[in-house]
């Protein structure tokens, strides 16, 4: 197995140079220590970002992509190390709903993620070895700050919009709830206001099979990361991420690479194939003390717990301050269903802020936010639009 | 951009920087139109995604959802008015939509197709089936009109619920026609309520 590939910041183990490509990664360090909703700070705090576009003479054209749970700052450039396009450039690009040529596009990586900003796979400021499990337990709160913090830093007072998708629209969402006057506009897609018991429970199953792993050492795996429960954890994950019809006409019962079943336990169906082969290439760009911290940010999520246990309090501000929200759902994303989407636009009537939502069809389950989808494209496109007339 | 009369009756009535909100607002045309000419906050409420992610392109705000269930979702006094055009003979419970928007907004413009209208009671006098006209198109069995009613129809379920009804506006074959007669005489209606 491979080590994790770690970019830049002061991360353990050092980064092997894989593809002889320098990496344009931007990283700031945060001016001061970012106070945690766990408690205490965290001190030096590295955000890895990238940019594309730019920022007009008022700074008034800035949009912040959020990614999600195993995403990075590269959303519209190949990816430095892997060479693999942004990972939204559907989305985000020229041409895109989300345009360079009018946008100062910002995209950075999460707090506690692996892709250049301070996470676990970083070094501790007092002993220089990883953090490991002595990296706080963060939220996605905390995320949202060290975002704020970031653009404190870049001098973007106000953005035009914040977009996501899965964990990327629960920011989007916490972006409007945390700063209301610092977003003109929210778009969340194929998201929740909260981590259901279900979402909780795929989640739990993944980080039990990173700490199962021997190699895991309580974090401490130093160069030999625990690949196989990482593997497992992203194969289990994955499931959630398409539904039964997309696996059924992806892969049906067809074999790999034989005429009959060998009555064994290699991977004689295509879809055992698949998954392995989405696991192993996982673990050679994803740390897995990362992926136990990020999910767990994603599990203790809850909007409306944040505010009193009414949602709609979340959104008073943005009400108040006139956040306009787009809303997006997939029908056959089980993962974060329909319901939950329409739990948020209940909550943001209740607040008076101006909401748009709609469920689009795709057999392509969570994963369709990715996906090519024109109306996902139009839709996106003519809110980001209507704001800036 | 050219209008349905019924819509072009509301659009002309509703006061510049009213909020709005338009239940079974199709693609957004009344919306858009009231956005431009009367600078109102309009949002929207619409069943058919297509419709709906094509409202939202034109950058209104509309959300998907089903005037039988989702209203409850507003909070009183949400907006100025409420607006329900061609939509009510289509809905489970007219009576509790009606209901729901008057606690929306303390006006609401309803339009509907008059079943009473002449050339509709000739066409079930005369075939014994039901009509299909101009202003009804399409047959009972694929019609969304499940509950069709006619103008005093409307009026007595208004007058029952206590509501006002403060203005009407009678409409045949897209003009404009007088309140005398208007069950007879009018192909559709206008009515303004209030609480």
């Amino acid at each position: 197995m491979t080590v994790p590939r770690l970019s830049r910041c002061e991360c353990a183990p050092k980064p092997r140079p894989v593809v002889a490509r320098p990496a344009p990664a931007r990283v700031l360090r945060l001016p001061d220590p970012l106070p945690l909703d766990g408690g205490g700070t965290l001190a030096r705090v590295d955000v890895a970002y990238e940019t594309y576009g730019e920022l007009d003479g008022s700074a008034s054209n800035a949009v912040l992509i959020l990614h999600a749970l195993t995403g990075d700052q590269h959303v519209a450039s190949p990816h430095p190390l892997t060479g693999r396009p942004g990972w939204w450039e559907r989305m985000v690009g020229p041409g895109r709903p989300v345009d360079p040529a009018r946008h100062f596009v910002i995209c950075a990586n999460v707090l506690g993620g692996c892709s250049g900003t301070t996470g676990p796979a970083c070094a501790h400021p007092d002993d220089g070895a990883p953090y490991a499990m002595r990296f706080p337990v963060i939220t996605l709160r905390d995320m949202v700050r060290a975002q704020g913090a970031l653009l404190d830093t870049l001098g973007i007072a106000k953005l035009r919009a914040v977009v996501g998708g899965s964990m990327g629209g629960m920011q989007a969402l916490q972006w409007a709830a945390v700063y209301p006057e610092r977003v003109a506009a929210a778009v969340a897609i194929a998201t929740a206001a909260r981590h259901s018991a279900q979402n909780i429970a795929f989640h739990e199953v993944g980080r039990q099979a990173i700490m199962a792993d021997p190699r895991w050492r309580g974090g401490d795996y130093g160069g030999e990361p625990p690949a196989a429960g990482l593997a497992v954890a992203r194969m289990a994950a994955h499931i959630t991420y398409l539904s039964e019809a997309g696996l059924t006409e992806k892969f049906g019962r067809r074999l790999q690479d034989r005429d009959a079943l060998r009555f064994g336990f290699d991977a004689d169906f295509q879809v055992e194939s698949y998954l392995r082969h989405q696991g192993l290439s996982f673990v050679e760009r994803f740390d897995a003390n990362s992926y136990l911290y990020i999910t767990r940010a994603m599990d203790y999520f809850d909007l409306g717990q944040e505010h009193g246990g009414r949602l709609a309090d979340a959104f008073r501000g943005a009400g108040a301050a006139g956040v306009r929200f787009c809303v997006v759902s997939f029908d056959s994303d089980w993962l974060y269903p329909t319901a939950e989407s329409r739990a948020v636009v209940r909550a943001l009537h209740a607040a008076g802020a101006p909401a748009s939502f709609v469920e689009l069809r795709s057999p392509f389950g969570h994963d369709a936010f990715l996906l090519e989808n024109a109306e996902l494209r139009a839709v996106v496109d003519g809110f980001l639009r209507a704001g800036e007339r | 951009m050219s209008l349905r009369p019924d819509l072009r009756v509301i659009a002309d009535h509703v006061p510049r920087g009213a909020r709005v909100l338009d239940v079974g607002c199709g693609d957004g045309g009344l919306l858009a139109t009231l956005r431009s000419l009367r600078d109102a906050d309009a949002r929207g409420i619409e069943i058919d995604g297509a419709n709906v992610s094509a409202a939202v392109a034109r950058g209104l705000s509309v959300v998907q959802g089903d005037a039988d269930r989702d209203l409850a979702d507003y909070p009183n006094d949400a907006v100025d008015y409420a607006i329900l055009s061609q939509t009510l003979q289509t809905v489970r419970h007219p009576d509790r939509v009606l209901a729901e928007l008057l606690r929306i907004a303390p006006r609401a413009f309803v339009s509907f197709p008059n079943f009473a209208y002449w050339q509709v009671r000739w066409a079930l006098l005369r075939s014994g089936r039901m009509p299909v006209t101009a202003a009804l198109p399409v047959s009972w069995w694929e019609t969304a009109n499940i509950h069709q009613l006619t103008v005093a129809d409307f009026r007595a379920l208004v007058a029952e619920r206590g509501w006002r009804a403060e203005r009407a506006w009678f409409l045949t074959s897209d003009r404009r026609c007088g309140a005398r007669g208007a069950n007879w005489r009018a192909e559709h209606a206008v009515f303004l309520l209030g609480r």
